[in-house]
């Protein structure tokens, strides 16, 4: 069985700093993957290599097996991978609901018909306000996005995510900025909802990795220093001293 | 679209409400009872005149409002979809097609489209300056061929035909105003019930989303620049059934309907009625009509006072003037509209009376040099002045600084009235 998500010798360079200096990594199926790293290590970078924000320098991307190379970010949203921001990154102007509604149109196969009307499905919008209800914004329905608080973007973002039900998701730190019970709430939504499905996320709260994470990968400077279960990864040596000490020592 | 917009649209899973259609049918009924309220010609010619500019301005509006396009060419689709339409007319009149001319502003449609789709191909690309930028060069461009392409553009006349070749429809040939007016205003109807709906299909939605933020649209699986490509290409559309209308009622078409100016005037309309809102466009070309035609009646400064009254929208009123209505449904739902009535009467009618003090300066300043020596004498506010009278200059001064010093005295009590009437009874805004 092929990974869901492979990288192979992945680099970038923004003009002569190298970010991303050779990343090997394979993601399977169902897999429930963490990358975690120091600030500015290229995590988000990553992020958007995958996703099609930037385009590589060199190296391969597969997502089940398929070429990325060349793709825009709509074209590989349309093959079943759906990613969140680290920085908020909603439609501010336009409803909570058409927030959501507009992350499922795709999904939901409706291209860009401009003859049917979109209340007139049923699906979409039960689909819709079903998503609302788990990201506990439907009191926030018809307000516009951009006025919302802080966590409540955050939780709306993660909402337009999963939205489309993708079979890859990407988070890029889902519960920065979020109290603890909102933390608590988000990471069972994101187990729920990630069920039988691939996640990668980047994530600085180590509780959230440790409970959620089936394997981990530490990226510094641009470079994954160590792969595997939360385990093994938390005895390995280089990434105590790399990382994790210093993560670790700032949650207590 | 707005907070407005989205709480109406809320019970629309399904079929269509009587709420839905409510305003639709009371503008039907409004279109239908028009023509007996003003019956002599030049208000049916206004009237029509206005239902055009309302076409012209929606679909410009599904460029700027709902897809974040800002065009300075968009008189090209009109225009082009008119001059087609004056073909046909004349081509039917030659007996060599025939079809009752209410079918007519279809074809400028269909033109429209066809020529949108065209150079949507590439001005949709990037949406921002790159896009504003291209629709300008295509504007003047076409605007240049008017004059180099005369088979089709008519050089400096213009194009013109008539009307009444087509097939009787119901015995009416479209001999009279009237029968034009109607024809208009089921076109109308119909135009701006279709562009309510695009905004409600899948790929109008997504309209929003791309105008909102082009690049998360693209991780939800639309490509911004195909989302962009089916807005203009409606657009285009529909100002071309605007141009068709045109050619009906004027039975010319020239130069002045493709150029720049006529592009700029119909960003103005729609800008001035508000952008923000659905309806906003129909208000803006509403009463850009009629101060239009009032003004050109009085003075020939009129294209000055549009100006101004444009460049005070933008500066204090972005939300044109559809979001300064919808800002009163706060304190109308707090019912707290009373609150507002005296600040009004106490500062804004000053700086109205302010501003056409203003006016009246200019209007006398303009006659004293423009006049012919000797004469002195010109019409200000329905009196008799000299425009060379220390005395008049003394009042028409006196007035403008007292209207803006009244209105500056009572501004911030404007302001803490607007509070007032916006905060609920608890305390709570
Ligand atoms: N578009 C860009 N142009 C130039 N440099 C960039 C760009 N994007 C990121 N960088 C640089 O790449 C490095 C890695 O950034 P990145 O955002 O990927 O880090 P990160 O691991 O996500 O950090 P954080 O934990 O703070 O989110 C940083 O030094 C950043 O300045
Ligand atoms: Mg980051």
């Amino acid at each position: 069985m092929s990974a869901a998500l492979e990288l192979e010798g992945l680099r970038k360079s923004f003009g002569k700093a190298e970010i991303i200096r050779g990343v090997d990594l394979s993601i399977g199926r169902a897999e429930r993957h963490a990358i975690i790293g120091p600030n500015g290590a290229g995590k988000s970078t990553l992020f958007n290599l995958i996703t099609g924000r930037f385009p590589k320098t060199s190296g391969a991307i597969r997502l089940h097996g398929k070429d990325l190379t060349g793709l825009a970010p709509f074209e590989i949203n349309r093959l079943g991978l759906s990613r969140s921001f680290q920085i908020t990154n909603i439609f501010p102007k336009m409803s909570v609901f058409e927030n959501v509604r507009c992350a499922l149109l795709w999904a939901q196969g409706h291209r860009y018909s401009f003859w049917s009307l979109v209340s007139r499905s049923r699906e979409l919008n039960e689909g819709a306000e079903e998503i609302l209800e788990q990201i506990n914004l439907t009191a926030r329905r018809d307000l516009p996005a951009g006025v919302l608080s802080y966590a409540e973007q955050r939780a709306l973002e993660i909402g337009i995510t999963i939205a489309g039900g993708a079979d890859v998701i990407m988070l890029d730190e889902p519960t920065a900025g979020m109290s603890h019970s909102e933390t608590d709430y988000i990471v069972d939504l994101i187990r729920e909802v990630t069920k039988g499905k691939t996640l990668v996320m980047v994530e600085h709260d180590m509780g959230v990795v440790f409970g959620l994470a089936d394997r981990i990968s530490v990226l510094v400077y641009g470079e994954i220093i160590a792969t595997g279960t939360p385990e093994a990864v938390r005895a390995n040596p280089k990434v105590q001293e790399a990382y994790l000490g210093a993560a670790l020592e700032a949650e207590h | 679209m707005t907070s407005l917009d989205q709480t109406r649209a809320r019970p629309a899973a399904g079929g269509l409400s009587l709420a839905v259609l409510a305003p639709w049918l009371m503008a039907a009924l409004f279109l239908a009872i028009m023509p007996f309220v003003f019956t002599d010609n030049s208000a049916i010619t206004i009237m029509n005149q206005m239902a055009i500019t309302i076409i012209f301005a929606l679909a410009y509006n599904m460029l700027l409002g709902q897809g974040g396009m800002l065009s300075f060419g968009h008189a090209v689709y009109m225009g082009l979809g008119g001059f087609m339409c004056v073909h046909i007319m004349n081509w039917m009149e030659d007996g060599l097609i025939t079809m009752p001319l209410p079918l007519l502003p279809l074809f400028g449609g269909f033109f429209g489209l066809g020529f949108a789709m065209l150079i949507g191909s590439f001005s949709t690309r990037k949406a921002g300056t790159v896009f504003a930028m291209i629709s300008l060069g295509v504007g003047e461009l076409i605007a240049a061929c008017s004059v180099i392409v005369v088979v089709f553009f008519g050089g400096e006349e213009g194009v013109s035909g008539d009307r009444t070749y087509g097939i009787p429809v119901f015995g009416f040939e479209f001999l009279h105003q009237i029968e034009v007016y109607y024809l208009t205003a089921f076109w109308l109807m119909l135009s701006a019930a279709l562009m309510y709906l695009f905004s409600r299909t899948p790929v109008g939605r997504m309209a929003n989303a791309v105008r909102d933020n082009p690049e998360r649209a693209e991780f939800l699986g639309y490509s911004q620049r195909w989302v962009r490509y089916y807005s203009f290409c409606a657009s285009g559309f529909f100002a071309g059934i605007a141009g068709g209308l045109f050619a009906i009622n004027y039975e010319i078409l020239t130069e002045e309907n493709l150029n720049l100016a006529t592009s700029g005037m119909i960003l103005l309309v729609t800008f001035l009625g508000g952008v923000g809102f659905f309806f906003g466009p129909i208000i803006g070309a509403i009463v850009f009509t009629l101060l239009a035609t009032v003004l050109k009646l009085h003075t020939e400064l009129w294209q000055l006072y549009v100006g101004a009254i444009f460049v005070a929208t933008v500066m204090f009123f972005p939300g044109g003037l559809a979001g300064l209505l919808a800002m009163h449904v706060a304190p109308w739902r707090l019912g707290k509209m009373g609150v507002l009535v005296k600040p009004y009467l106490t500062t804004l009618l000053p700086g109205v009376i302010g501003g056409l003090g203003l006016a009246g300066a200019t209007e006398m300043l303009f006659h004293a040099r423009e006049a012919a020596t000797g004469d002195e004498a010109m019409g200000l506010f329905f009196m008799e002045v000299s425009s060379h009278s220390p005395v008049a200059w003394a009042a028409v001064l006196a007035v403008t600084a007292a209207g803006f010093w009244l209105a500056r005295r009572g501004a911030p009590g404007l302001k803490a009235a607007w509070d007032e009437a916006n905060t609920a009874p608890g305390g709570r805004r």
